[in-house]
């Protein structure tokens, strides 16, 4: 029996947050929806972690627990510890409302999906961050000092931003503001979900940049939540992927990218357009995502998987050891090569 | 770039726009005028795949709309087939092609398929609609029997169950094949897609691309799409054998076959483009190719080159002319609007502009504005 264990991270010498037994429930009309599945998962301090999967996978559920934000009539079971340092771990389901409000921001930032309408229209970007500041008890003097320090972070120009209306900035720079805003405390953890999804390849593109400029000069861990792998394979040192509500894969990004173990990460790489590979070997994975009220026995992925048989029917696979740091929810792991062939076309670069 | 008629010849296009607000502070101002497109010309030959590829606001909707007669330009002509298409809409000249005929000829796919379809209305009675427009209609019977089988033929099966659905009762995917239904129904020779597969999940994309390919094949249909995507953009062109043409704040500023467009892009935007999009290589460089982040804004568009303002390579004469479409390597399949496609051209003598890589202020961060 070759080694298999329920948390995929025994690479994670030292986490900023240990998330064991997660779950998530809502009561529907048509029956419990379980929407995040007996997650474990850990998250190593200052890395850069990519979160890949389709709408329906579970990702932003995700993203809402490490923040304890998870909206009513949600019920969360499990736990979460958050370690500000190594040695003064933090049950984050354990604290009053004002711990979390302080907490949330302060500590453990996010920036949402879609949230660049989430300014005012009718008040300047500086007065948001003023309130933010105020609203957190902090001296709104050296918080405008900082505030200043990080738009420059992300290529915004102090001066014209803060007394710009958000209707005044384009779609790139309200975004960039955001996460400016979003830095203003110089949290430890960064969660963002989707934060680039309703703008340009360029601007996509240049945003990725400035975070991993912004990682390298605070220090931070970033956990970064998409449905375009390619997109985030350019930033995270680690990739793990969703799929049914679980965690399936997790490895280093270039373990994910030359060696994907799980079959549906390496379908998924085959149906993502990407220019680094050949028209003919692109497919879509045939079949559907699995509704939440009614998940697949076993494997949540066998229906549509070319080598699930009996036994994926009936066990739900737990964590395989796949390589080094590389962990795969598969029985057959070591078949997807050649069941589900992917390879990566290196090219050089335009010029 | 072919020696057939072309079904659309769009020519020297301008859609100028007023644009709204900013009125209230200054009442008696000039409006500003956006130009949305300004001096595009186009041929889109029968069979032919297109993809127009920029950014938001560089006027690739506005273009695509031009071209399949919904959105009037504001200088220069739509043709099809010969027919200019507004002379036919406002009955001057000897009108060979009326433009209902036209416009049924010219169908489009909508970005987001939800929106589009009648949400009261069940997918069956979509269909027959445009249909029931048709002169010398077709008996319900066959009309009907029609609309089941193009739905089959699309993988709804069965079909009599899908045609009795509402909207809300379709999936992404479904919605998306019964806008190509529709479209479809109407036996066209173009049709529009702006970013028809975006809003589907990653996992589907391919599946839709490659449905709308057949179909395209099928039904002898050119084909224009607009994405800001140059990966789904190079999957539909190189499958179909298609073209690729960029957009930049209106104008249009390289086009080509996809090869070239993707493996040897000529002008310095469609360098960035290609540097934006993921190939999951992880050996692309980390700096953007241009100087600066933000596009500038449409209101006030740089004069000259339009990017001289973020190029990299940008020239004092790039400040101060425009350039038009040059052939790249003497062919016309592959057109630059850069200077620097002419090895002899007068910009090689002219002096770099400050911040550029040739510039005196090598070295700097890209400024921001």
């Amino acid at each position: 029996m070759e080694a298999s264990t329920k948390t995929p991270d025994s690479s994670v010498t030292d986490p900023v947050f240990e998330v064991r037994n997660l779950n998530v429930r809502f009561d529907m009309d048509r029956g419990e929806s379980r929407v995040i599945r007996d997650v474990n998962m850990d998250i190593e301090r200052e890395e850069i972690l990519g979160i890949v999967g389709e709408s329906g996978s579970g990702k932003s559920m995700f993203a809402s627990a490490l923040l304890d934000a998870v909206v009513e009539p949600g019920v969360v079971t499990g736990e979460i510890t958050y370690y500000p340092t190594p040695d003064e771990p933090v049950d984050l389901f354990d604290l009053s409302e004002e711990e979390l409000r302080n907490l949330r921001w302060e500590e453990i930032a996010m920036v949402f999906q879609g949230a660049m309408s989430s300014w005012n229209p009718t008040m300047k970007i500086g007065k948001h961050f003023e309130e933010t500041l105020a609203a957190h008890d902090r001296d709104i003097e050296a918080g405008m000092e900082t505030t200043r320090q990080v738009l420059q972070d992300v290529y915004l120009e102090p001066d014209r931003v803060l007394s710009a209306y958000p209707h005044e900035l384009s779609g790139g720079m309200k975004q960039r503001a955001l996460i400016a805003l979003a830095m203003v405390f110089e949290p430890n953890v960064l969660v963002m979900d989707e934060p680039t999804a309703a703008l340009d390849l360029l601007m996509q593109r240049s945003i990725l940049t400035l975070l991993e400029e912004i990682q390298e000069k605070y220090e931070i861990t970033m956990v970064f939540i998409t449905h375009d792998l390619p997109l985030v394979a350019d930033l995270a040192d680690r990739l793990s992927v969703m799929y049914g509500f679980q965690f399936i894969e997790v490895a280093p990004t270039d373990g994910i990218l030359e060696g994907a173990a799980h079959p549906y990460t390496r379908s998924l790489l085959n149906a993502t357009p990407n220019l680094g590979a050949s028209v003919e070997d692109m497919k879509s994975i045939p079949g559907e995502t699995p509704d939440p009220v009614d998940i697949p026995d076993g494997c949540a992925y066998h229906p549509r998987c070319p080598l699930g048989d009996d036994h994926c029917e009936v066990e739900d696979p737990p964590f395989h050891d796949a390589g080094e740091d590389h962990r795969v929810t598969c029985f057959y792991w070591d078949e997807a090569e050649e069941a589900v062939p992917f390879t990566l076309h290196n090219q050089g670069d335009t010029e | 770039m072919s020696g057939q008629e072309p079904v659309v010849e769009l020519e020297d296009i301008e859609v100028h726009f007023e644009a709204s607000g900013g009125s209230l502070i200054s009442p008696f101002s000039e409006p500003d005028i956006i130009k949305a497109v300004d001096g595009v010309s186009l041929e889109i030959p029968p069979n032919q795949v297109i993809a127009l590829v920029g950014e938001s606001g560089c006027g690739k909707t506005t273009l695509g709309k031009t071209a399949i007669g919904v959105q009037r330009p504001t200088g220069g002509s739509v043709k099809y087939r010969g027919q200019d298409v507004w002379e036919a809409k406002d009955g001057q000249g000897d009108v060979d092609i009326p433009f209902d005929e036209i416009r049924q000829s010219l169908q489009i796919i909508h970005q987001d398929p939800g929106s589009s379809l009648n949400p009261r209305k069940r997918v069956m009675d979509t269909l027959e609609a445009p249909l029931k427009q048709k002169p010398g209609s077709e008996s319900t019977e066959v009309r009907q029997a029609r609309i089941l089988e193009m739905l089959e033929d699309l993988g709804m099966t069965p079909a009599f169950d899908y045609a009795d659905r509402y909207p809300h009762q379709l999936s992404g995917g479904e919605k998306q094949r019964v806008a190509l239904a529709r479209a479809l129904l109407m036996d066209p020779d173009l049709i529009l897609a702006d970013e028809a597969v975006s809003a589907l999940d990653v996992s589907l994309r391919i599946e839709m691309m490659d449905l709308l390919l057949d179909k395209l094949a099928e039904f002898d249909t050119s084909f224009l799409s607009i994405s800001h995507d140059l990966s789904n953009a190079r999957y539909l062109a190189e499958k179909a054998d298609g073209v690729i043409g960029v957009m930049y704040l209106g104008e249009l500023v390289e086009i080509g076959p996809v090869e070239q467009i993707i493996e040897n892009p000529r002008h310095p935007y469609t360098q960035a483009l290609r540097w934006a999009t993921p190939d999951l290589s992880r050996d692309s460089e980390n700096d953007l190719p241009l100087r600066a982040m933000d596009i500038p804004d449409p209101k006030n568009p740089p004069s000259g080159c339009r990017l001289h303002t973020r190029c990299p390579h940008a020239r004092e004469i790039c400040r101060e002319e425009s350039p038009h479409l040059f052939d790249v390597d003497g062919s016309n399949d592959h057109q630059s609007a850069c200077f620097r496609t002419l090895d002899d051209h007068e910009y090689w003598q002219s002096r770099p502009l400050e911040g550029t890589r040739e510039g005196s202020n090598d070295g700097e961060q890209p400024t921001t504005f």
